[in-house]
């Protein structure tokens, strides 16, 4: 399979090149893709300009998603070592081109801006990897668990998050239920089947 | 006794009674907004879904949409397996069309890989995703008909599922839980004599499916819940990030077939049918259309069916013969290397996606560089369309969400991994 830029690929390099000159810290070939790399403070404006831009027209949003790199033997980037990166896939469906945007996130300040206000699908997208990862989305209208419970401690897609992990009981919201099958004794039964029969009798 | 007093019945634990608070109409016209909680399981949700709606009398003011009940931890738990030991896992996504979803990790993993399979496995592959498909339409308007009502028209999409899944189940081997690909081809070739059953399988197909049509399509009970209600523009439908038959419905041309066409699907002719309100019933005609499609791109590939192997002839990434393993030396440690350690693609991170029976699912996968993915993570369209889900509720009735929910065609596996 050719993993080559395809000539629209090229193009499209080109012209992020030069709508976004200087935000852009690394551009790469991955697999044939286009992948930037930008600071996670520009995130908000480079993505403005990818989707505002009618040559870029970047109109949708496909994917957010983070990877954890704790520990990891290898590191994607040189000079940062930041642990997490923040992934975005963007599609334009006039133009018909993909973009893959990492921003480095620290595990110190685990926090980025929210994209809620270009794109209404950021917010189920952001809640999920704020939930399985713990990077904390700014100006997320409602920044709460998704897929895993309320109660959940910790963020399991980490990589400190151990495969099994094993988590404390949640107590029953609900009021206990008294007088079923299981609460009831057998002297109790007896009990009131004595009594009807007596006033039976 | 006038009307007023009758309001003022109660049936109490005893039987009727009247000894409560008097109250009139308009006491309860001026009442304020009722919350009424949906689920995880109810009856109308063919699936495990919570949806808390605010209700004012039957209008919907707004809803709050709870998934995740059925997260099993696809991402965390392909983590720690090999790259073709997550198929069995993908199967569990999507497990109304698990062929897709089979075929969207080989493909994803062979990006990364940088390798092509032959032209026959291409076809076969288009040719069982395409089978999955109309089963998988056919499950979603199937039991979206029987919630409005039409059970009959259930009935007969089971029976036209039923004959899509017998020729799955000839050459896979399993219903549901398929892993039919693998990553460089496939774990068997079509058996001998598919193309005449299949053949008699999309006559009564489409058989059914037209009876179904009749049924539906004009009947004037099945418009009136489905016209107008959970409408999306274009606009909304691309911020809100639906795909598939969802977004078509509202009238954008963006298949992933035809966009990015991947296994080539560049050499078959098919329509992409378009809605123009995006409504409830649009994307039902959408789904009705695209069967016929799906069907036409699967008789053009069983006659266009190329000869020739299904794996690629390449060592490192396909398991040896049985024969070699046994025999030889050389088969015996590529056999076992296979086993333990796994392909080991490059240092990188793909992504890829193929157009599921919902939209677009995509897999996006880091390579460490060892045999296992250093991260997966699984673009579930559903799990997407169930964010606009809200959008389309509030100002409805209640009523109409049993439509709106059965046309996102929530999967369960699919949304909450």
């Amino acid at each position: 399979m050719n993993q080559e830029f395809t000539e629209h690929n090229h193009a499209l390099a080109e012209l992020l090149q030069d709508k976004l000159s200087g935000k852009i810290k690394e551009l790469r070939n991955s697999c044939g893709d286009i992948e930037i790399r930008i600071k996670k403070e520009d995130l908000k404006d480079v993505v403005q300009i990818l989707k505002m831009d009618s040559e870029l027209d970047f109109n949708f949003l496909v994917s957010v998603t983070v990877v954890d790199y704790l520990d990891s033997d290898f590191f994607p980037r040189a000079e940062d070592s930041s642990r997490y990166d923040a992934v975005y896939h963007f599609l334009s469906i006039s133009k018909l081109h993909r973009l893959r945007v990492k921003a480095a996130v620290e595990e110190t300040d685990s926090s980025i801006d929210s994209l809620c206000g270009l794109y209404e699908s950021a917010n189920f997208m952001e809640r999920e990897a704020w939930d399985m990862y713990g990077v904390t989305f700014n100006d997320h209208p409602n920044l709460k668990r998704i897929l895993m419970y309320d109660e959940f401690k910790g963020h399991p897609l980490r990589k400190d998050y151990p495969l099994q992990g094993k988590q404390p009981r949640v107590k029953l919201i609900s009021p206990e239920v008294k007088n079923t099958a299981r609460d009831m004794k057998r002297p109790d039964l007896v009990k009131i089947n004595n009594k009807k029969g007596v006033s039976n009798g | 006794m006038d009307n007023k007093d009758l309001l003022n019945v109660d049936c109490g634990v005893g039987g009727l009674s009247t000894h409560m608070v008097s109250r009139t109409l308009d006491d309860d016209m001026k009442s304020e907004s009722m919350i009424l909680n949906m689920g995880p399981t109810h009856p109308a949700t063919h699936g495990t879904i919570r949806i808390v709606t605010e209700l004012s009398g039957e209008k919907v003011l707004n809803a709050d949409v709870e998934v995740g009940y059925l997260h099993r931890g696809f991402e965390k738990m392909s983590e720690t397996v090999t790259y073709n030991e997550v198929m069995p896992y993908t199967d569990r996504l999507n497990y109304v069309s698990p062929v897709i979803n089979n075929v969207g990790w080989c493909l994803a993993v062979e990006k990364l890989l940088g390798i092509e399979v032959p032209k026959r496995c291409q076809y076969i592959r288009v040719l069982m995703s395409e089978i999955s498909r109309v089963g998988d339409h056919l499950t979603c308007l199937g039991a979206s008909a029987m919630e409005l009502g039409a059970f009959t028209v259930m009935l007969y999409m089971m029976q036209a599922r039923e004959h899509l899944w017998e020729l799955i189940e000839e050459v896979t081997g399993a219903r549901l839980t398929v892993s039919y690909s693998r990553v460089g081809g496939l774990k068997d070739d079509l058996t001998e004599g598919f193309e005449k059953r299949a053949e008699e399988a999309f006559k009564k197909v489409r058989k059914l499916i037209k009876e179904s049509d009749a049924l539906l399509t004009r009947n004037r009970i099945f418009i009136d819940r489905m016209c107008d209600i959970g409408t999306l523009t274009a606009e909304e439908a691309v911020s809100y990030g639906l795909t598939g038959p969802m977004l078509r419905a509202s009238g954008v041309n963006y298949d992933i077939r035809k966009a990015f066409p991947y296994s080539s699907y560049e050499d078959f002719e098919f329509e992409v049918p378009l809605g123009e309100k995006g409504d409830n019933y649009d994307r039902f005609l959408v789904r009705v259309s695209e069967m016929e499609e799906s069907l036409k791109i699967a008789e053009q590939a069983m006659s266009n069916m190329p000869k020739g192997e299904i794996n690629v002839d390449d060592p490192r990434v396909v398991l040896p013969e049985k024969n070699e393993v046994y025999n030889s030396i050389d088969g015996m440690i590529m056999h076992f290397e296979h086993v333990f350690k796994g392909l080991e693609p490059k240092v990188d991170d793909v992504y890829l996606s193929v157009e599921g029976g919902n939209g677009e699912l995509g897999f996006y996968i880091v390579s460490d560089g060892t045999g296992k993915p250093y991260k997966a993570h699984v673009r579930a369209p559903s799990f997407i369309h169930m964010g606009s889900m809200q959008k389309m509720l509030v100002g409805q009735n209640i009523s109409d969400l049993i439509p709106i929910f059965g046309m996102i065609n929530m999967i369960g596996g699919e949304c909450d991994r």
